[in-house]
């Protein structure tokens, strides 16, 4: 954003403060990220920038914690990412098909009580994690649910859900009805409607509601702390006890590679967004 | 009027009225039967436990399942004198079977929070008691230590009695009845939970207002750039944001610590002298700087989806009409972000007065929150009920900002990304 030629000095001198400030920010929140690349390639065992590596020093760089991560004997990651991305594969299969149908009634104007039912279906997004990790823990222990997948995958379901109803609900609000009566009229069945029309136009907001639900299950900590045995670990619980005990770099490794994860599912929101509202018809 | 409304028929015959009303209610009723499965799910699984915890924070029924026999010889008890012997034998019968059971400790971790000195004259009997011979067991309870001889003592363990009780409540206010049943306040340092809420709040309110002074510039700029620049620099809003949490916790680990990254450069800038590397870690400090880059994007995008429906000749008709750059901003463009400003720091507000995580990994002592000591007492502790108590507190509070954001600015207007 140029400025105009007529600008007085002292705001040209603050439009450069300003953009110094956002420069500032946007530093701040981008290059934690950053530093955690060349510290997983380090070869030694510490957690500092190695005078070798200031050098760029080829011998102070090596890929032996990511060679750990994989191959390491007693490793906890291996399994930590298969019961990841179990449990959040099926939490998000379990969120996206509860919270679609409820957004589809949600959406009708026929709904009685929306409000109050709203702010029950959004709740666990807006109570603390850890008040919802306590009372899931009092349920899953009575029902006999605690250290086991499936307690884990229902806690997720509940977190996963409020994410999917907010975007499908937010899609639907663009959605012209008219389409699924002109399918009835033809002579569609509801279930058949929904899959041929509705589901298509408002995939965009499904799938984008499947990331939200994906990535709060696959980042999900605090309520798995309280549920998981030793068998239900996690990556982000391993994670959380090697941040606790001791710092090693093979947890950095990990770190690149959620982040590198992290990249690929903001691409993807990314583009599911613009999807969204080039078939909603918002240009903007 | 209604003689003739009536006359309108459907092709079946029913009047107009009744045959609308019915679809109408069809209609409802499919309406709630697409979203009941979701709504019951959430009843059964997270609705009814939180309501679970409301009982469990108020039951106090480990030291009354603990001592059956000795409460129900208490009941004739007036509490003036120390009891009767019929009391002592029944306690006598009680701590027996707990010792048996070995559940000694968890009975004498309990009634020391009524009354400091039990958990030395509890060990202190159950030493004693294996050696003690039938009958006159008052003599002989009494003879361990004097304080069992101490009526108040007894008094406590009567206060307990009730199987439930709103004494978690006070406790987490620093609180407690006494003998005369007012609301006293513990003793000086012994005080820790009140400051932990005042801290929780404190750190809550800071991090949300360094989340607004850093994300207000920043939203703007994305608001009024070129779609090709704005869309490249949203990366760095957007990349923390689905960034694991312990991932960005970790890279602020790395980085705060003394021989870490921030300290390496103050000390090569000469800011710092290198024997007296500033400690950012395990500290306040830590827990406001990680939290506050955490959250930012959460005031960042509420803020950026507000300034990009204000029309830039608003702006422009302030300045034609004689008003600063500055005038203008102030008059025109702020009143217009402010609900902006309310959504975001509310949101923001909400999910740091119930941080968990990062606080826990770089707070240290002084940098917990109030959520802390809630997974401290589930976990450590095992005093599930003082838990609940807590955590429906915290509850309250967030539930009641909750109202305040869905009066202000609608639950429905909820955006993401």
């Amino acid at each position: 954003m140029a400025l105009p030629k007529y600008t007085e000095p002292h705001y040209r001198i603050w439009h450069y403060v300003y953009l110094f400030i956002c420069g500032c920010v946007f530093f701040f929140l981008i290059a934690p990220l950053f530093v955690i690349f060349p510290l997983s390639f380090n070869a030694e065992e510490f957690l500092v920038i190695t005078d070798g590596m200031k050098r760029l020093d080829p011998d102070a760089f090596s890929l032996r914690w990511y060679k750990d991560m994989v191959y390491g004997t007693k490793n906890p990651w291996g399994l930590a990412a298969k019961n990841s991305f179990f449990i959040a594969i099926f939490a998000t299969i379990g969120a996206v098909i509860l919270g679609t149908v409820a957004a589809l009634g949600l959406s009708s104007r026929y709904m009685p009580y929306k409000g109050i039912i709203m702010a029950t279906l959004i709740s666990p997004m807006i109570v603390p994690l850890i008040i919802s990790g306590v009372a899931i823990f009092f349920f899953m222990a009575k029902a006999g649910l605690a250290a086991t997948h499936t307690g884990i995958i229902i806690a997720h379901i509940i977190l996963g859900t409020p994410f999917v109803v907010i975007t499908v609900t937010a899609t639907l609000s663009g959605f012209d009805h008219s389409v699924t009566r002109a399918a009835a009229s033809l002579g569609s069945n509801p279930v058949n409607t929904f899959m041929k029309i509705t589901l298509p136009l408002i995939l965009p907001g499904v799938i984008s509601g499947a990331l939200f639900a994906f990535v709060t299950s696959f980042d999900e900590v605090v309520i798995v702390l309280f549920l998981a045995g030793l068998d239900n670990t996690t990556i982000p619980v391993q994670m959380w006890t090697g941040l606790r005990e001791q710092l090693s770099p093979t947890i950095l490794s990990v770190a690149t590679c959620l982040i590198l994860l992290s990249t690929l599912v903001l691409v993807a929101a990314e583009l599911l967004r613009r999807r969204s509202e080039r078939i909603r018809g918002i240009n903007r | 009027m209604s003689s003739e409304t009536q006359k309108i028929l459907t092709t079946d015959g029913i009047p107009l009225e009744v045959s609308l009303k019915k679809v109408e209610r069809r209609n409802k009723l499919k309406a709630f039967l697409l979203v009941a499965p979701l709504l019951f799910f959430l009843l059964i699984v997270y609705i009814s436990p939180i309501i679970g915890m409301l009982f469990n924070s108020v039951d106090d029924r480990m030291v009354t399942k603990a001592l059956p026999k000795t409460f129900i010889a208490m009941e004739k008890w007036d509490g003036k004198e120390l009891p009767s012997e019929e009391v002592f034998e029944a306690f006598y019968i009680d701590f027996q079977k707990l010792i048996e059971e070995e559940r000694e400790g968890k009975l004498s971790t309990q009634l020391n929070y009524e009354k400091n000195g039990f958990k030395s004259i509890i060990k202190k009997l159950r030493r004693k008691s294996k050696s003690f011979e039938e009958g006159n067991y008052k003599e002989q309870i009494m003879a361990v230590h004097e304080r069992w001889a101490d009526v108040e003592y007894w008094r406590a363990i009567k206060r307990r009695a009730p199987s439930y009780s709103y004494s978690k409540y006070l406790k987490g206010i620093d609180m407690y009845q006494n003998e005369d049943g007012k609301f006293v306040e513990v003793e000086e340092d012994r005080r820790i939970y009140k400051k932990l809420w005042v801290r929780t709040l404190k750190i809550a309110f800071y991090v949300t207002l360094f989340c607004f002074l850093m994300a207000y510039p920043i939203a703007h700029l994305l608001a009024t750039l070129p779609m090709k620049y704005s869309n490249l620099l949203m990366i760095c809003v957007l990349l923390p944001f689905w960034t694991s949490l312990l991932v960005r916790t970790a890279s602020w680990m790395i980085l705060l610590q003394q021989q870490g990254v921030v300290n390496d450069f103050l000390v090569w800038i000469g800011l710092v002298a290198d024997d007296e590397r500033l400690v950012m870690m395990y500290n306040e400090t830590g827990t406001y700087i990680a939290m506050t880059q955490i959250l930012l994007p959460f005031m960042v995008l509420p803020l950026y989806s507000v300034m990009k429906t204000i029309s830039p000749s608003l702006v422009r008709a302030g300045k034609s009409l004689g008003g600063t750059p500055f005038i203008t901003f102030w008059k025109v463009y702020f009143p217009l972000t402010i609900p902006g400003i309310g959504a975001g720091s509310l949101l923001v507000f909400i999910l740091a007065i119930g941080y968990y995580i990062t606080p826990e990994l770089v707070g240290g002592a002084s940098g917990t929150l109030i959520s802390n000591m809630i997974a401290y007492h589930m976990k450590s502790t095992l005093d599930w009920s003082f838990a609940s108590a807590m955590g429906l507190m915290l509850l309250a509070g967030v539930l009641a900002i909750y109202w305040v954001y869905n009066k202000l600015v609608g639950i429905d207007n909820i955006k993401l990304g």
